[in-house]
């Protein structure tokens, strides 16, 4: 099999390549989109954890603007 | 093991962060070996030729998008008797990942189509009830966003969920109970596969890789739901700090 056949797919790589290719960059942005949204909240759960001094608001600083 | 135990959404999200790695590994090696096998080894199908190597992305994309829609009705199902939150994050966090198999299950079905049977789409009933999984994901996600109330837009989402699961027997039977011109199960019949294994092995080998990823991406959305609950708690004021 040479390169140039593997690429002609039996005069189907139109349809083919496309198929293949359409499947892997959805999977893929799919992966990525979903792996920078975990990224993200983990770190802003884990930073707003570590931030509020005490979660019962009354018990907050006065200094503390209230949102 | 008590399965209990991880039914808490931190110790889940502890779970998940151990497992990714594995699921997301294996799921890229399966997938590399399938692709090789599928597009350079197995060999081209007499009747259709090298287009027959879209089924081995088009059959697991649908597998998948039945698949997937079935874990989000048990999962739906589950969240009602339990009324157990990890129930519905699992549901959610499932939807978009369904709904992008349903579309490339629906796309690759087309490129398949058109130079087979001459057409990009016919609406006979596999079609038809695939395209109607389709808008049930679309449906299934917009419900989450557009009902503010967490509690409230979490029940209609359940509701959506458990009504939409009629369709999968219906997609699952459509080839047997109507004049399709969708071809009839070759893989998951009662007689056993009918396809040749040369073929068989490596659209198994994808189907399952399919799988994996799915498991994968479930895990990554999952342990972001978890933590914007948990931020969103953090911000309510209902959770002492650090806990």
């Amino acid at each position: 099999m040479t390169l140039q056949s593997f690429l002609e797919m039996g005069g189907y790589a139109a349809f083919v390549w496309p198929a293949w290719g359409l499947s892997l960059v959805a999977l893929v942005v799919l992966t990525l989109v979903s792996w920078r949204w975990m990224r993200r909240a983990e770190r802003l759960a884990a930073a707003s954890s570590l931030k509020a001094p005490d979660a019962d608001p009354s018990a907050r600083p006065p200094s503390e603007p209230v949102a | 093991m008590n399965i209990w135990y991880y039914a808490n959404p931190e110790r889940f999200a502890g779970l998940a962060r151990t497992l990714l790695p594995w699921t997301m590994g294996l799921a890229l090696i399966l997938a590399s070996l399938a692709t090789v096998w599928g597009l350079a080894i197995a060999p081209p199908d007499y009747q259709q030729g090298d287009a027959m190597r879209i089924i081995y992305v088009h059959v697991p994309a649908a597998w998948m998008a039945m698949f997937v829609y079935a874990v989000m009705a048990v999962s739906s199902a589950l969240a009602f008797i339990w009324n157990h939150p990890l129930a519905d994050v699992a549901a959610k966090a499932s939807a978009p990942i369904g709904a992008v198999f349903t579309a490339l299950a629906l796309v690759t079905g087309m490129l398949w189509g058109q130079p087979m049977w001459g057409t990009w789409w016919v609406w006979d009933a596999r079609l038809t009830s695939v395209l109607i999984l389709f808008f049930l994901y679309l449906g299934y996600i917009v419900l989450w966003s557009a009902i503010e109330e967490p509690a409230r837009a979490a029940r209609a989402a359940r509701i959506l969920a458990l009504v939409g699961a009629v369709n999968l027997p219906i997609i699952k039977f459509s080839v047997d109970w109507w004049n399709t011109l969708h071809q009839p199960a070759t893989v998951f019949r009662m007689d056993g596969p009918t396809m040749a294994p040369e073929m068989l092995t490596p659209l198994l080998i994808m189907g399952l890789a399919y799988n994996l990823l799915y498991v994968a991406i479930l895990f990554m959305r999952m342990r972001a739901e978890i933590a914007e609950r948990r931020l969103r708690t953090i911000r309510l004021g209902l959770e002492p700090a650090g806990s």
